[in-house]
Formats: C-alpha cells, structure tokens, sequence
C-alpha cells in the first residue's frame, strides 16, 4: 500500500524520523513488528527494505493515524529513503511479523528496555504500550531503559523516554555521556541489585546489532529471567515465503520476518 | 515500463470493439487457464501471498522445492541484494515429503488452479518416490523436476549440467508417473538446448528454464562472502537477457513447451519471453518487490494481446520476427 509521507526529518548524524498517514491496518500493529518499504519503483535497490515501527499514532481527532519509522542512513536504500520529501508517497507492506509478546509482560515485574544504537526504533513504541498499560499509574521503578550509543551526538529518544515516565540510563562507547562502555555492561551493573536471588522478578526487551542480543541473552539466562530480544537479518520477501532471512535456533532455523523479528532470547542459537 | 503502459495511446474505432484474447494455454499435457504462473522457491506454498494475491487467478501455483526428507537449508545470510539483481542460497530447505502430504497439500482442497510440485533429490530413486508418492494426489496436477541441485549419486555433480545425468533421471522418473513432467533447465552450461533435448529424449512434457545462474559477492571490508554458503544463485531483472536468449535456443532445438523465466518484472517482459519461444512465464523474484507482479502481469498480457489483435495467447508463442 502507498503511505503519505507526512514528514521525513534528520535528527542527528544520519538518523532521520520519517512520519507516514497510516490506515486502519495500523491499528492493531503491535511494537517489534516493521514495514517492507519499497523505496525506488525501478530496480535500484530492487528489494524491500525493512524498518520498524517506531510508533504508530491514532489519537487524532479524525481517526487519521499516523506511523513513525526512526532510521539510520546506512546504504543506498537508507539514504535514497532520506532524500524523500512530505507529500510523496511511500509504498510498504505491513504491519508485518510478530511483535514483542505483551501478554507475558507480567506488570507486576521490573521490565528492563535495552537498545543498542539503531536498536532503540522499536522500543520506544514498546515503552509507549507498556505506559499506556499501567493506564495512569506511573511506570517510573517499573519500566527501565537502557539507551547505548557509539557517542553522545548518536543517543536517541532520551527525551522521549522521559515523557512516558520510564527511568533512563544512557551509556556511550567513549563515555562522552551516561556510563562509559557497552550498554551490555551498564546492564550488568544494574541487574544485580534489582534481582531477589534466584526468583526471576525482571523481563528484559531489547534490540540492538547480534553481538550484543547475544550478551543480553547470556545475562538473561545466568540471572534466570525471560528476554524478549529483536533480531535482523536481511530479508527477500518479509512474508515468510522464501526463507532468506532465518536465524537458527532451538527447534531449527525460523524466519525472522515471520516467526520474529521478536524471539525468546532462550531459543536463539547465538553461535549458529 | 509498468504493465499499464503497454497499451497507452490505444483507441478502438467507432464500432471496433477489442475481442477478448483466450488466454489457455496448453503445457504437455496441462492445461492452464492462463500462461502466468510463479517460480518455485519465490512463492513459498502459496499461502504467505494470499493477503496480496488471489492465486486462483494464476494459471498455476509452483511449490518450495519438496525433498525426500527434511533439509535444515544453509548456513545464513542467506539473501543479499546485487546490482539489479539477488543472490540466494537457501539451500532447499523444507519439512520434507511427509509433512508436505500430511500438513500441506489439504490446503489446496480448494484450489482453483493448477497445482505444480517442485521435486529435488539426492539420488534418481528419491525423485521417483516423490513423484510417486505425490501422484495419488487429485490437488497434484504436474511435477517440476528441480535438477539444480548437487547429485549425490554421481558424486555431487549437477544433474542439469550433464546431459547422460539428465537423461537418466527423467527417464527413471517418467516410470514413476503419468503426470506432466516439467524438467527445470540449469543456465549454469555451455548449451542448454542439449540439455534440453536430453530432458525430451527422457520422456519430459515440458521444460522450464531458467534456474538461478552462479555467483558470489565478497564483504571487502571482512574479506568474507556475503553469504553463508559462499556462493548462491543469482536472479531478478540482472539475468533476464540471459535467460531470453536461453529459451530462443531451446525453443529452436525442441519441440516441448518452455515456461521462460529469469527476471520478469512486468508484463513487457513476459510478453518478451513468449515471443522468444515461452508457451507461458513464471515470475520469481519480482514477488518479493511487488508481491502482486503476477497478476499484474497476466493483466498486462491480455491487454498486449488484445492490443495487437491475437486472438490468442498461443499464437504469440515464439512469434520472433527474424526477417
Ligand atoms: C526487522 C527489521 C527491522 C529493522 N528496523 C530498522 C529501523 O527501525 N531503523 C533502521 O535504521 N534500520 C532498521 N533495520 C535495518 C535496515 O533494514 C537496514 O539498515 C537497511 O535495510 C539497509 O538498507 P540500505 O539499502 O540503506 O543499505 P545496504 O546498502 O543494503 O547496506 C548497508 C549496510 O547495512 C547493512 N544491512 C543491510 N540490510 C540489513 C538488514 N536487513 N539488517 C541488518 N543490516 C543490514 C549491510 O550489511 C551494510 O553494511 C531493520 C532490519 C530488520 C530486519
Ligand atoms: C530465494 C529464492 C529461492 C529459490 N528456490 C528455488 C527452489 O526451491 N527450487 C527451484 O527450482 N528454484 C528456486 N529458485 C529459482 C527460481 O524459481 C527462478 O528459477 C529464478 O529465481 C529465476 O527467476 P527470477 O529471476 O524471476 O527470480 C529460487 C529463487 C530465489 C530467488
Ligand atoms: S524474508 Fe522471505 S522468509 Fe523472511
């Protein structure tokens, strides 16, 4: 479907907003899923390029909603993408694949938020859901995000984060803000201290490039809590069909497109 | 060039009314209500589309690949985009025969087109026993005979590169079945048309060409290739000339129908392809760009040739004006 490009803007260094009118199929879209963006109509690039929902939006008041994709200029698709001006139109499938699995969430549990740069698209719509959730009881001391950047300039959504009322933490590569170092590192600092010893009192969500979802899965399993981590691969079709986009795991290789993006940390394969 | 355009600046005299063209086509055997099908591997089972596409409307529906047991598939990446183009390796991967008849082939009760299994295997026996298995099947209508891949029992060598492989396995296949049998023809060969005639000596009914041709791309930067299993097949608007030229050549070597594929984006295309010798045309990965190209395609096709007076589809079947 051809979605209105309502606005499409550069935050930092190569980090745009981009903000599409969003139909009715929209509403229900759940966070962790994404879009199969069909960027030029000729053969270059010539395939869909995947991008998640950063939000989606339809508070208002004729029903019009609107979806939000943050995305890092990173190649050709990305940067074609970021010349786009409002008015255009932009053509996606979607909402596709299964999203982070809000009915596990147990409210009464911590929920810990970590994103590794570009990382940080989907979970601001998780953060958003779970706010919206709690209906009105703050999510302060509830809801924890974790923000890691390779610098300060790159750090995304803090503000945002903020406004829903979550506590955040940002760590970056050089230090030059938060804590100095991984974000993986930041959150072993921070697990111990929340976890009652031996009961699995925390759910941990994150996003960010392998490596990384690899130590949040590590750390999950040594402190004995459920993650929920979002993973990428590069995909052909986004529908299931050709099997391009697989990740390997406990029962065989998945589709990332179909059966994730979102996976139980459990179930990956790290060094598959 | 979209499907649309084929027919812009097109006006009817007063009183000419345009005939609808018959779009039937025949393929050894199987007939189709239309020329347009999709390409195996690029379509799934036919039920991830169905959001996309009504695929009754199609003139028939190719499977994934079926083995005899399972494949776990290769080693990811799997996919990766090229100039025009894509590299894949998936490596056959699938639930194997078993799973297809207890979990698969019920969902196609109801379909209103023509079902084609795609067949691979290790060993000649192992596409037989599909063949034969699949064959009680009334959802069954034909076999492709996917030869494309490593052939254990002549120590890993390409079937459809060797035209004595070729023959062999369709022939021992062609006892297995009285159902049409499509031969899928390597591009990876010094000259198809033989392969081809190979495929017919043994017994085939149709063959459709072409698969994906060799290639790679490397990751300077990590010095590895961009995909897991090092090289892959490529495909999409980059192997279309090639894939043109290869069903010329066969069509003027042999008497079977073709079903041309290899990089069909829009309906020009495909109409290329026909007048090159194609009876009808698979779309792959254009799926994957527009999941709707397919009938948009057979749309565009009827409008061409509507447009230039055939009556029907048959007609435009290696029509190449060499004067
Ligand atoms: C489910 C999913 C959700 C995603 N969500 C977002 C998002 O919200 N925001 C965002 O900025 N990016 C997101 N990505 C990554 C995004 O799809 C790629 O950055 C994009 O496809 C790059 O296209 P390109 O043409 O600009 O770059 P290319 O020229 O194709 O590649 C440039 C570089 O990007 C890497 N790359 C390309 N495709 C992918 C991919 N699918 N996954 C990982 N790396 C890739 C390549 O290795 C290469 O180094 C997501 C990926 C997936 C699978
Ligand atoms: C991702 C992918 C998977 C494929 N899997 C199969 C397969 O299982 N069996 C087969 O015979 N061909 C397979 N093919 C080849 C296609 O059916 C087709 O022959 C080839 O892609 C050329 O057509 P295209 O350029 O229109 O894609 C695959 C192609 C792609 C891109
Ligand atoms: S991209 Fe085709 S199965 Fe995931």
């Amino acid at each position: 479907m051809k979605l209105e490009i309502l606005s499409n803007v550069i935050l930092k260094e190569d980090h745009y907003l981009l903000e599409l009118s969003a139909p009715q199929d929209f509403k229900e879209a759940l966070p962790g899923q994404f879009v199969h963006c069909r960027i030029e109509d000729s053969c270059d690039p010539l395939l869909r390029r995947p991008l998640s929902l950063h939000d989606v939006d339809f508070s208002a008041k004729q029903g019009l909603g609107i979806v939000r994709v943050l995305y890092k200029a990173v190649g050709r698709g990305t940067q074609l993408l970021a010349s786009r001006k409002p008015s255009m139109s932009l053509d996606v499938l979607g909402p596709l694949g299964k999203g982070f699995d809000l009915k596990t969430l147990d409210t009464k549990k911590k929920i810990f938020i970590v994103a590794g740069g570009i990382g940080v698209a989907p979970l601001f719509f998780l953060a958003k859901q779970l706010a919206a959730r709690s209906s009105g009881r703050p999510v302060a001391g509830k809801v924890v995000v974790l923000v890691g950047a390779k610098t300060k300039e790159q750090v995304l959504c803090e503000k945002e984060f903020k406004k829903l009322g979550c506590d955040v933490h940002i760590s970056t590569d050089d230090g030059s803000k938060g804590f100095k170092g991984r974000v993986t590192d930041l959150l072993k600092e921070l697990l111990p201290s929340t976890l009652p010893a031996g009961r699995q009192a925390l759910t941990i969500c994150a996003c960010g490039p392998k490596p990384m979802l690899a130590v949040v899965a590590d750390l999950a399993k040594k402190n004995n809590c459920q993650a929920q981590v979002s993973l990428e691969e590069f995909m052909g079709c986004g529908l299931g069909a050709c099997l391009g986009c697989v990740i390997r795991t406990t029962s065989g290789y998945q589709r990332i497109c179909h059966d994730g993006p979102v996976f139980d940390a459990g179930e990956i394969l790290w060094r598959g | 060039m979209t499907a649309r355009s084929l027919t812009q600046g097109r006006s009817y005299g007063e009183g000419e009314h345009p005939v609808k063209p018959r779009l039937e086509v025949n393929i050894g055997g199987l007939e189709l209500k239309n020329p347009v099908m999709v390409a195996s591997g690029t379509f799934g089972y036919g039920d991830e589309f169905a959001d996309y596409v009504d695929i009754n409307k199609l003139g028939a529906v190719v499977t994934k690949t079926i083995t005899k047991s399972r494949r776990q598939g290769t080693r990811p990446p799997r996919v990766y985009e090229t100039a025009a183009g894509m590299l894949n390796a998936i490596g056959l991967q699938n639930n194997g025969l078993q799973d297809f008849i207890d979990n698969k082939i019920g969902k196609y009760k109801n379909l209103k087109t023509k079902l084609i299994v795609s067949v691979g295997g290790e060993t000649n026996e192992e596409y037989a026993d599909i063949v034969s298995a699949l064959s009680a099947y009334k959802e069954v209508s034909a076999f492709e005979l996917n030869i494309s891949c490593p052939n254990i029992e002549y120590k890993d060598k390409i079937i459809a590169c060797d035209e004595g492989l070729t023959l062999r396995l369709v022939k021992e296949v062609r006892r297995a079945t009285r159902l049409p049998l499509i031969v899928k023809l390597s591009p990876n060969v010094t000259d198809i048309a033989q392969i081809a005639q190979a495929a017919q000596e043994g017994g085939a009914d149709a063959v459709s060409l072409v698969n994906t041709l060799l290639g790679m791309a490397i990751d300077v930067k990590s010095r590895k290739s961009v995909l897991g299993n090092i090289t892959g097949g490529l495909s999409g608007p980059a192997i279309k000339p090639v894939a043109l030229r290869m069903v010329w050549q066969v069509h003027n070597r042999i008497n079977l129908p073709i079903i041309g594929m290899g990089g069909i984006m829009n309906a020009r295309d495909a109409v290329e392809f026909m007048i090159a010798g194609a009876s009808a045309v698979a779309v792959g990965t254009a799926n994957f760009v527009e999941p709707k190209t397919s009938l948009e395609v057979l749309e565009g096709i009827s409008d061409y040739l509507c447009e230039h007076r055939f009556k029907t589809a048959s007609e435009l079947v290696g029509s190449l004006n060499v004067s």
